[in-house]
């Protein structure tokens, strides 16, 4: 009997309702959980009484949460689709989007494979199953190991968008739950070639990547990203139900602030050019 | 003994007032043994012997909140039933849904563009959504039956040797090292086989892809080695020993005695083991989504990656928004694993009973 | 007698071709097979824990299991995910085992063997064993989040945001608790059965209700078997990932759970987000290898000792 009461006494503790305002979630892209993560660090240093939890799992996920209503942020690294837009109009969510960094998805080969440079035909052909051999794109004779990322990510629909233009990819790719799993298997896999944003390589190479063949192949960096020159660079969001207020907003113009942007240059990200950051700030 | 009456049901009470205390001059006669014992009894530290009388209603509101706690498993069971069933209705009952992902789309083959061919394919997120369940079947076998070619031969082969082989002693260090294997979460073997195994077949084998069938089955096979050994070696000890006996005394050796009495009599029980591992093989979630590069193949090889139906639910399930076609499909999967896994576990109890009702006449 | 059942309830042997035991085939070959069999999974389990010892030993400090993650993961501490399980795990038991000792008691004390209850429940619990993880996983999202969260949430807080209709920690642990329930049941069963009747006769001699035989004469005697089931439960809580993926689980939280309706880090889900989708494998890999080796730590410290019980209570019986 004793024991029933003391155990309920613990329980009674717990038990309580949603404290509402102090505590912001963020869910979404694994592309920018990183980021979102050291926002979020940074910012409750300074901000003792908000607590932030961030989660990745793809922007898909993210979607689905802010339709869901279980999420106050939405970090996504591709836009909604229509149907998308239209689900959350079926579920009175008014999706409001604000560009936070740029990013660039990068093509992440073995360090010893002597291809350098790849063009959006080549790329298409390699991942739609066109192409499967190294040496038809110039490097050895050896099968290309496809690797890509689950249909929830962002990244997996952007590059799906821009480089395959829509086609599906081969279901021979191995699908990995995230860019670093990514990179982690590339770093291992002499014959792979992986797709991921670029603030996240360590121990492969990129490939530069030309758009057509009259371009120039263009390695991905920072600079190239942000002006535009890297042919495969995307605008990174945050969504929101509606136009942010209140904690939200001071959380939202902290990250577009210098010093917000100052921290996902440090994170490796694309930092958005003065203006646009500038001008996202929500007044 | 009057101590003892037949029907349990009816609690003795010879003397209503049991307090503690109370020496029991009022007790009819004959039953000076019960006076003993009631005097030892309360002199004694066994004072929770010692009851006091309750009410009926007491009784009876307390066999009822028994019960009622013991039909939890029974409609926890259906609940499961229903509501994963429940989100997956749509599929045949909504229009939208079944255009999309109705049976025939997610069996046959399908034509998504003009001019190409009909092609089985699961690509949930794109402009022309695909739900074909064959990729997902196939890798889901492919996985299972690596695991049992894997867990069968050792987890047979372990059971056979600690039942008819071992040493006391030695069995009773088996046994807990087999049951060890059972203890390690499936997260943890999905973890030894994406980071240790897989880098290891790949460089004794020169596989093309490092996340494979063979990568996780082989995992998956680690746990399901323990279920095969502990049935199959259950069965064997339960073997009577009048078979044995029976054998001994016509002059068979250890071996013979094994061949001839303990195996035959002990093979329902290995498969309801093999079975009843496959049902887990199936249903297994951590290990094959981090270990089998979770690519919708379909393809006869068992180096190639695989996606099988636990994986692509847990993998996907959280980019669904309620209620959409995706989740509808996601919950129909789950619907079909239940009833998989139903059934095959069904046919391993199934086994398992009738066994227990050879030796002992009875059911148990 | 015991063999004339035997032999009738098998077939007979056929005369003379299997019972001519003066062929002496010594069995050395299967015998040896066997023993490689053996030999092998003994070496598997080693490999394998040999492997996450030596990875994961250097990362185990105190620091390790008393501060939270710090650096995106890259550093600092699991405790977080330590107090997570911990909490995840005491409500689970706190559900798990009264439903579950009181269906043992139902079915050994209660009930005749062969009645249609028990039969329904045995088949229940058989089926509830069986189900595939996964499958709880989306119990739990559509019946405890959607189904009564959302209720309660409909009924109580309708303005708002999902309020209980969202991942907590208290829909994965009843989740959880569906999943171990059989377990705890089993268990219980095994210890109820080892108590010698004329103990419960004694009992009811003596003017004892069921109920007062149950409390103060079946329970007690059966606690080591209750004891083993709640342990086994608890291992086997901690270990499981897919149904807690979706209702509750986080990576990263800057609070610990405090409220029923609160998410919580959890070692098995830490290690399976850290090792498909940390930014950095290489920096992360030692935290990594340091909460796959707290989890073993833990699941097998705490199988060991129900394995130990139980094997004490085995004895026992068999001296009665």
């Amino acid at each position: 009997m004793k024991k029933a009461m003391f155990a309920a006494a613990i329980l009674l503790t717990m038990v309580g309702v949603a404290a509402a305002g102090s505590n912001i979630t963020i869910k979404g892209s694994d592309t920018l959980v990183r980021l979102g993560q050291r926002w979020a660090e940074e910012y409750m240093k300074k901000n003792k009484d908000v607590a932030i939890q961030v989660s990745g799992g793809g922007t898909g996920t993210g979607i689905a949460a802010l339709l869901n209503g279980s999420t106050d942020v939405c970090q996504a690294s591709r836009d909604m689709k229509d149907k998308e837009y239209k689900l959350a109009e079926e579920k009175a969510i008014k999706p409001y989007r604000i560009s936070v960094a740029l990013d660039g998805i990068a093509v992440f080969l073995h360090q010893n494979n002597p291809v350098t440079e790849l063009s959006f035909a080549q790329l298409k052909g390699i991942y739609t199953g066109a192409i499967t051999n190294w040496k038809e794109v110039g490097g050895n004779d050896a099968r290309i190991i496809l690797y890509g990322r689950e249909n929830n990510s962002g990244t997996y629909a952007f590059f799906k968008e821009e480089v395959l233009t829509e086609e599906d990819y081969s279901e021979y790719t191995q699908t990995l739950p995230g860019t670093a799993a990514v990179v982690n298997a590339i770093a291992k896999d002499e014959h792979g070639i992986g797709y991921g944003g670029i603030a996240w390589a360590t121990g492969v190479k990129f490939a530069a990547v030309r758009k057509t063949d009259k371009d120039r192949a263009v390695l991905p960096s920072i600079k190239t990203v942000s002006d535009g020159a890297y042919p495969i660079s995307r605008d990174l969001y945050w969504f929101f139900n509606g136009k942010p207020t209140g904690g939200l907003k001071k959380m939202v113009n902290w990250a577009l602030s210098e010093e917000g942007q100052k921290i996902a240059e440090l994170m490796d990200y694309v930092p958005l050019p003065k203006e646009q950051a500038a001008a996202n700030i929500i007044q | 003994m009057f101590l003892f009456r037949k029907n349990k049901r009816r609690p003795i009470s010879f003397n209503n007032s049991l307090v503690p205390g109370l020496t029991p001059p009022h007790t009819s006669g004959g039953s000076s043994l019960q006076a003993l014992l009631l005097f030892r009894i309360e002199n004694s530290n066994m004072k929770r012997l010692a009851f006091k009388p309750k009410s009926k209603f007491r009784e009876s509101l307390g066999a009822k909140f028994i019960a009622l706690n013991a039909f939890i498993a029974l409609i926890a069971i259906l609940l499961i039933f229903v509501f994963i069933f429940k989100e997956a209705l749509p599929i045949f009952s909504d229009k939208d849904i079944r255009s999309e992902a109705g049976l025939d789309r997610m069996i046959n083959k399908q034509v998504y563009y003009e001019g190409r061919e009909a092609k089985w394919s699961w690509q949930p997120n794109s402009e022309v959504p695909k739900y074909s369940l064959y990729p997902l079947f196939l890798g889901t076998i492919k996985a299972a039956l690596i695991a049992m070619l894997f867990a069968i031969p050792l987890g047979v082969g372990a059971a056979i040797y600690s039942a008819e082989f071992a040493t006391p002693r030695f069995r009773e260090i088996v046994k807990p090292i087999v049951e060890l294997l059972a203890a390690i979460p499936s997260v943890v073997l999905g973890f030894f086989a994406l980071m240790i195994l897989a880098t290891f077949l790949q460089d004794i084998l020169g596989l093309p892809f490092r996340l494979n069938a063979l990568n996780a089955g082989i995992a998956l096979g680690l746990a399901v080695i323990p279920i095969v050994f502990t049935i199959a070696e259950d069965a064997m000890t339960s073997v009577p020993r009048s078979l044995r006996d029976a054998a001994v005394a016509l002059g068979a050796n250890p071996w013979q005695v094994s061949l001839t009495m303990v195996l035959p009599a002990a093979i329902p029980g290995i498969s309801a083991g093999i079975v009843l591992g496959f049902g887990r093989a199936i249903g297994e979630t951590m290990i094959v989504l981090m270990a089998s590069g979770n690519a919708a193949i379909i393809s006869a090889s068992f180096l190639d990656s695989a996606r099988t139906f636990s994986a692509t639910i847990a993998a996907e399930l959280a980019e669904v928004v309620f209620g959409d076609t995706h989740y509808t499909v996601l919950f129909f999967i789950g619907s079909l694993l239940f009833v998989l896994t139903f059934l095959i576990n069904l046919s391993g109890d199934l086994i398992l009973v009738r066994l227990k009702t050879r030796f002992q006449g009875k059911i148990k | 007698m015991m063999t004339h059942d035997a032999m009738t309830a098998t077939e007979q042997p056929s005369a003379q071709g299997r019972l001519d035991f003066r062929r002496k085939t010594r069995g050395t070959i299967p015998r040896g097979l066997a023993f490689l069999a053996v030999m092998v999974v003994f070496a598997l389990l080693t490999i394998i824990l040999g492997s996450i010892i030596l990875g994961g030993f250097g990362t185990i400090s105190w620091e390790f299991i008393t501060h939270p993650p710090e650096q995106g993961m890259e550093a600092g501490g699991i405790f977080p995910a330590i107090f997570g399980t911990v909490a995840l795990v005491f409500l689970m038991i706190i559900a798990a085992v009264p439903v579950g000792v009181f269906t043992a008691i139902y079915l050994q004390e209660y009930t005749r063997p062969d009645s249609l209850g028990t039969r329904l429940i045995r088949v229940a619990v058989n089926n509830l064993a069986g189900v595939p993880s996964i499958v709880f996983g989306l119990f739990g999202l559509g019946f405890f989040i959607a189904f009564i969260g959302g209720g309660i949430d409909a009924v109580f807080f309708p303005a708002q945001g999902p309020v209980w209709g969202q991942p907590a920690i208290i829909w994965a642990a009843l989740t959880l608790a569906l999943l171990t329930l059989p377990v705890v049941i089993v268990s219980t069963e095994e210890a109820l059965r080892t108590i010698p009747r004329e103990l419960k006769e004694a009992s009811l001699a003596l003017g004892g209700t069921k109920l007062q035989t149950i409390r103060r004469i079946t329970i007690p005697q059966a606690t080591p078997g209750i004891l083993t089931g709640a342990i086994l439960a608890v291992s086997r809580g901690a270990g499981e990932v897919a149904p807690i993926m979706f209702t509750g689980a986080a990576y990263y939280l800057p609070y610990l759970p405090t409220k029923l309706n609160d998410q919580f880090m959890e070692l098995g889900y830490h290690i399976y987000v850290m090792a498909t989708q940390s930014p950095d494998v290489e920096a992360t890999k030692p935290i990594l290898y340091g909460t796959v080796l707290v989890l073993m730590i833990l699941t097998v410290a705490l199988n060991s000792v129900a394995i130990l019980i139980r094997s004490r209570m085995r004895k026992r019986r068999v001296q009665v």
